[in-house]
Formats: structure tokens, sequence, C-alpha cells
């Protein structure tokens, strides 16, 4: 055990240190860290609001019960709910959604205004109500608003048999599915390149810095090429979208994953070694568990990315199926609703694909007691 | 050099640099080889290439293996080994792909991609300045400081940062090129509504990264402050916009790539004819693809240089973080 510890010492910084460190805030400015710091920062949150930074705001959740003025101002349950979720996230989330609504609303006069009105002066006399009425209800709006989306999105989605091209669940499944196909894809080409890069010194050194530097070039500049070569050479439909997807969803995988089956520190990796556990139980019993967190988090950029190149792919073939091809159909026709009807289901097809990630780190990590 | 001299060498009796040297020679001559075999293609030429492969291979090991005492030759070597592994790859690709006689419009050889970018510099550097000194420059820098200038003002409200960081956090994972076809409507098919893109793409990201990052000085530090009776500006300025520093950092390297992808996939939509993004589109539309590779060369090169300047100026700025300190 001391020889283990001493060897730590050695070593200086342990993997997992190294891994935190780029992200971790500085704790050490501008002065060298106390032993203070090492309290959890709620704590010294709390202590520093009782040290007289009462007038700061109490961003950490339940006062003290202690405090002055404490269990004063009770207004029974409902104002305590409203209380508790004012402090919380939804009440300031709502208001900001809100707010974001009513300048859309706004927005939309104002951009829409020349249009309507000239449109209307042509038509007759008119009053302002009118006017502003007309900037929200028309047909092919500069800026629309949101209730025509939402009713857009309705009547594509519940209104039209699934089946049929006008449908916008139709576009949203061929877009769903190439993206769902290569992410799988990617996430395994991803986990199996880390792995290969932790066995292999000669892969760390040479092909690390590419998988590297290939983050940092737009590769979805490439997506053009790629669909229309493999058309050109008959393969059409699904797989060349998934290709693109799957391409840009392994550099994620592979850059976090290795980060991850690094993560291990010094003492557990030299406590599989005196079980005398060869380097795939090691692989398998410790290093791919601990590799989770990081693997769920680059997860949720690849499944990100990989549903822009599967909209993207769509572009250069010509409107034909899927949500990029809603975009650019509707960029042609000046269909803006349409566009915005198209945007709005990517946005939900992310927002649901990363949570169903996170839903998935949820079990696993609570699997492993990481998490309550 | 015979080979009868390198067999020795190459046995690994000798020292690591004797070694090195005798398959970094011998990598170069069955490069010459195949150099030779190319005009004549056919199943010699894969040989070769196979024989190179597997000498660069031994040679990148062996270099890998290495552990060079001076942090100058370690530095070398992090540079050496990529760059060998590289020129190894684009070498593969040249002799695979005029070996098997690939037809070009598939997959046409470095070589030709090279002539392509030499030939048509001019236009290459035409669509440079259209979509990165035009859109992306103006879309990065209105982006990220409409963003920065944003978490400033949302920071001075507890109730604003809880209500717009989540939906922050969320837009992050949206696909936010969606809005290129809109852009280009509103704002006309020059640069304008690249650089509209450009900087939607660029805000929240920017405006996420420096509300966590204004939270980075501890509760201690910003006491220490308030026992110095600093205003809330020269709080921020002297302890909170320092401390903020390497997510403002980490944001602007985000954003120098997000940047590019907007610029270029929003040029899909519409442009005038120039543009990387038109190139690409439209030298593919003729199936001619070394132009397209060469469009992608220039972007790549314009990419990981402007991700490399803005992590040098990090370096320089932020000399004191952990992760940029030496000791």
């Amino acid at each position: 055990m001391l020889l283990v510890c001493r060897r730590q010492q050695i070593l200086g910084t342990s993997p997992r240190m190294t891994a935190f460190r780029r992200v971790r805030p500085v704790s050490s400015f501008p002065h060298p860290p106390l032993t203070f710091s090492s309290l959890p920062a709620t704590v010294g949150d709390a202590v520093a609001r009782r040290q007289g930074n009462r007038k700061g705001p109490a961003i950490s959740a339940s006062p003290a019960i202690a405090e002055p003025s404490a269990g004063i101002g009770y207004a029974g349950p409902v104002g305590r709910f409203l209380r508790r979720r004012a402090e919380g996230r939804t009440i300031p989330v709502i208001a900001v959604c809100l707010a974001i609504l009513g300048l859309w609303y706004c927005a939309a006069i104002g951009v829409n205004w020349a249009t309507e009105t000239d449109k209307l002066a042509r038509a007759g006399d008119y009053s302002t109500l009118n006017a502003v009425a007309a900037t929200w209800s028309a047909e092919r709006p500069v800026l629309p608003v949101p209730h025509q989306i939402v009713a857009e999105v309705w009547k594509t989605v519940f209104e039209v048999r699934p089946t049929s091209p006008r449908s916008l669940l139709f576009h949203a499944w061929v877009t769903l599915s190439s993206t769902l196909l290569g992410f799988l894809f990617g996430s395994a080409l991803g986990v199996l390149l880390a792995v290969g890069i932790l066995f292999s010194r000669t892969l760390d050194k040479s092909l690390m810095p590419w998988v590297v530097i290939s983050q940092t070039i737009p590769i979805l500049a490439i997506a053009p090429m790629i669909i229309v070569v493999l058309n050109s050479m008959g393969v059409q439909g699904l797989l060349p979208k998934a290709f693109i997807s799957t391409y840009l969803s392994f550099f994620p995988v592979t850059v976090g994953m290795v980060k991850g089956l690094r993560s291990p520190d010094r003492m557990l990796i030299d406590l599989m070694h005196s079980y005398s556990a060869n380097s795939l139980q090691t692989l398998v019993k410790l290093r791919f568990p601990a590799s989770l967190p990081f693997l769920f988090t680059s997860m949720k950029v690849a499944v990100a990315a990989s549903l822009v190149g599967a909209i993207v792919g769509e572009l250069p073939t010509g409107a034909v199926a899927g949500l990029g091809a809603r975009l650019l159909a509707g960029s042609y026709y000046g269909q803006t609703i349409q566009i915005w009807s198209a945007l709005v289901m990517a946005s939900l097809m992310a927002a649901v694909l990363v949570w169903l990630v996170g839903l998935c780190e949820r079990a696993a990590l609570r699997r492993q007691g990481m998490l309550r | 050099m015979s080979k009868a001299s390198l067999a020795p060498a190459l046995r690994g009796s000798q020292s690591p640099a004797t070694r090195l040297g005798g398959l970094a020679v011998l990598t170069a001559l069955l490069a010459l080889a195949a150099i030779m075999l190319l005009p004549d293609g056919g199943w010699l030429l894969a040989l070769a290439a196979l024989a190179v492969w597997a000498a660069a291979w031994a040679l990148t090991a062996t270099m890998a293996r290495l552990q060079p005492k001076s942090p100058a030759a370690g530095r070398a070597l992090a540079i050496a080994i990529p760059l060998t592994f590289g020129v190894t790859l684009l070498f593969l690709w040249e002799c695979v792909v005029r070996g098997l006689n690939v037809p070009p419009v598939l997959l046409p050889p470095p070589s030709a991609i090279a002539a392509t970018i030499v030939s048509s510099a001019g236009l290459l550097f035409a669509d440079f300045v259209q979509t990165f000194l035009k859109a992306v420059i103006a879309g990065y820098v209105l982006g990220c400081g409409a963003g920065f200038l944003t978490a400033l003002l949302v920071d001075r409200s507890p109730f604003l940062k809880r209500g717009l960081l989540p939906i922050g956090n969320l837009v992050s994972a949206l696909p936010i090129v969606g809005v290129a076809p809109i852009m280009v409507m509103w704002f006309g098919f020059d640069w304008p509504s690249k650089a509209a893109v450009v900087v939607v793409m660029t805000f929240f990201p920017m405006l996420v990264n420096t509300v966590a990052g204004l939270a980075a000085s501890s509760a201690m530090e910003r006491d220490l402050m308030r026992t110095y009776a600093a205003s809330h500006g020269q709080t921020l300025f002297k302890l909170r916009l320092p401390a903020a520093l390497p997510f403002i950092f980490n944001a602007l390297k985000i954003n120098a790539t997000l940047a590019l992808i907007g610029a270029i996939v929003a040029e899909f939509f519409g442009t005038p004819i120039v543009g990387m993004g038109f190139r690409i589109s439209a030298e593919i539309g003729r199936m001619n693809t070394p132009m397209v590779w060469a469009e992608i060369t220039v972007a790549a090169l314009v990419g990981s240089l402007s991700y490399g300047a803005i992590a040098l100026i990090e370096r320089r700025a932020t000399f004191w973080h952990p992760s940029v300190r030496k000791g």
C-alpha cells in the first residue's frame, strides 16, 4: 500500500487528474488553494452567505433553518410550491420561454408588416388591428408566428397518413433511420478504435493526433461528395446518409472513450495487477465500466452530430425525402412555414435523442451505484 | 546502402538510433521502388505498396517506443510520428488509386488534388475570401461578441441565469444549421446571410460557457474582493473575467469549427457564384472530384489553422492556468 502511494507521488498526476484538468475551473486563482476550498461548493457558498454576503443571490436551494426571517412569509402549500419552483429552474425557464414567444410575436408584426399592409392596401381600407392579424396569419410570411408553425406541424403529423410524402412523420422517419444507423455504426467504430488506441502505443502516437485534428475541420463539407459519389456507384437511399452520420459521430466517441478508458487511476490498475488480471480482464472489469460516463457524454455530442449529418446529407440529392429535403424544398418555393415546421421537427428529434441517451446514461450510472 | 548491411540493423540488435535509421532508409527505398512501378501498375505495385506500409508501420512503432530524454526531442517526436503516419497514408492512397485504376471521379489520387490546388489557386483564394474572410469572420465576431455581452447582462440576474442556461444547453444540441434557408431568404444570397447563420450558431455556446465561467471564481476569492471594497465592475475585470477566460476560450475554439461549418452549409442553400460551399456543391454536380477535394483541403487547413491560432492565444492569455503552466 505504501509502495503504491509512493509510486503515485513519484508519478505525480494520475491520468484522471490530467483528464479533468482542462475542464476543471481554476481553484488556485489568485492565491494557492487553502484547505477551505476542499469543502464542497455548496457549503462554501452557504458559509459565504452567512459571512455577510447576504445581499448576494442565494443560488443553493434550501435556506438555513435558523437564519433570521426563516419561517416568516409562510404562504401555504401553493405559495411554497411556487417559491420552490422559482428557486429551482421551472419558473425561470417558463418565464424565459414566454418572453421569447412574446418577442417572436412582436418581431413577426414588424417583419411581416410591409408585405401584409401592401396586400391589404391593394384590397382596400384596413385598420391597424386588421393589419396585425394579417401579419400573424399570412400564407407565406417572412417570419411565421409560433401558432402557425404548430398548426402546420399538427396538420402534417396527425392529419396526413404517415406513409404519404406529405406527412412530416414520413420525412422525420427517413432522417431518423439514417441518423440512428449512422450513430450506432459510429459509436461502435469509435469504441473499437479507442480500444485499439489504448492497446497499441503506435496507434496512440500516430493516429490519435489526427483524430484530434479532425475535430477542428469542417468534416460536414465532405457530405455532398460522399452522397453523389456513392450515388454514381449505385448506392442510394439510407446507406450514404448513414455513412456521413457514422463519419461525424465516431470522432467524438473515440476521443471521449480514449479519455474514459484511461480514467481509472494508478491505484485501481495496480489493484487489478495484483489480482493477476490480464489486460483483457482489466479492460472489461475496470476500464470499460470506468469509461461509461465519458462514453455517454460523447455519445450525446455524437447523436446530435449524426442528426446534422443526416439532414445535410439529404441536400445534394435534390429534395427527395427527409427533413433536409423539406428544408430545401421549402427554400426553393418560399414556403417559410414548411421550413420552420421541418426545423421544429428536427429540433424535437434532437432533443428526444439526446434525452434518450441521457436516460440510458442515468440507468447505467444508477446500476453502477454512481447515482443514487 | 545495400540490403546486406541493413539486415543486422533490422534485427534489432543495434541501438534504437541505428534501427530507426535502417528502417527509415528501407522505407524510403521501398517507396522509391513503388514510385518507379507507378506507371505500370499491376500486382507488383500492390506488393510494393504493401511492403512500404509494413516498413513504415515498423518505423512508426519503433519511434513510438522511443523514450527521448530531452523535452525538445520529445516534441519533435510527437510531431514526427503522426507526420510519418499521414505521409504513409497519402502514399498508400496514391499507390492504391493509381495501381488499381480507380476512376478519379470516385477518388482522385493526392497528386491530382495537389495539382488542382496549384493550378486553381486563384479560384480557391476567391472562395476563401468570400466564405472565410467575409462570412465567417463577420459572423464569428458578431456571434461571439453578442453571446459574451448577453452573458454579462444575464449574470446580473440569477433568475435569468436559471432560466436561460437550460435553454442554452438545449439549443446547443439542436441542428441549428437548419436555419440556413431562412437566413438566405431574409438576408439574400450574398455573404450577410451566411454571417447570420454563423451568428446564430456561435451565440449559444458563447453564452453558456461565459455564464459558467463567470461562476468559476470561488466564494473565497469573491469575498476577498469584497474585503477590498471592490465594486461590481472591479470584481468583474480583476477577478471573474480572468477566471472565466478558460471557459471563454473553450467557447471560442468550439465556435471556430462551428462557424466554418455554418458558412459552408449555408452556401448549399444558395450563393453568388463564389464561396467554398458553392464550389463544393457546383463541382460535385459536374463530377469534378479533384476540385472538390482541393476545396475540402483548403477548408480543413483553414479550420485547423484558425483553431490553432485561438489555442495559441489561449496559452498566452491563460498562462496561469494549470493546464498551461508547467510544473
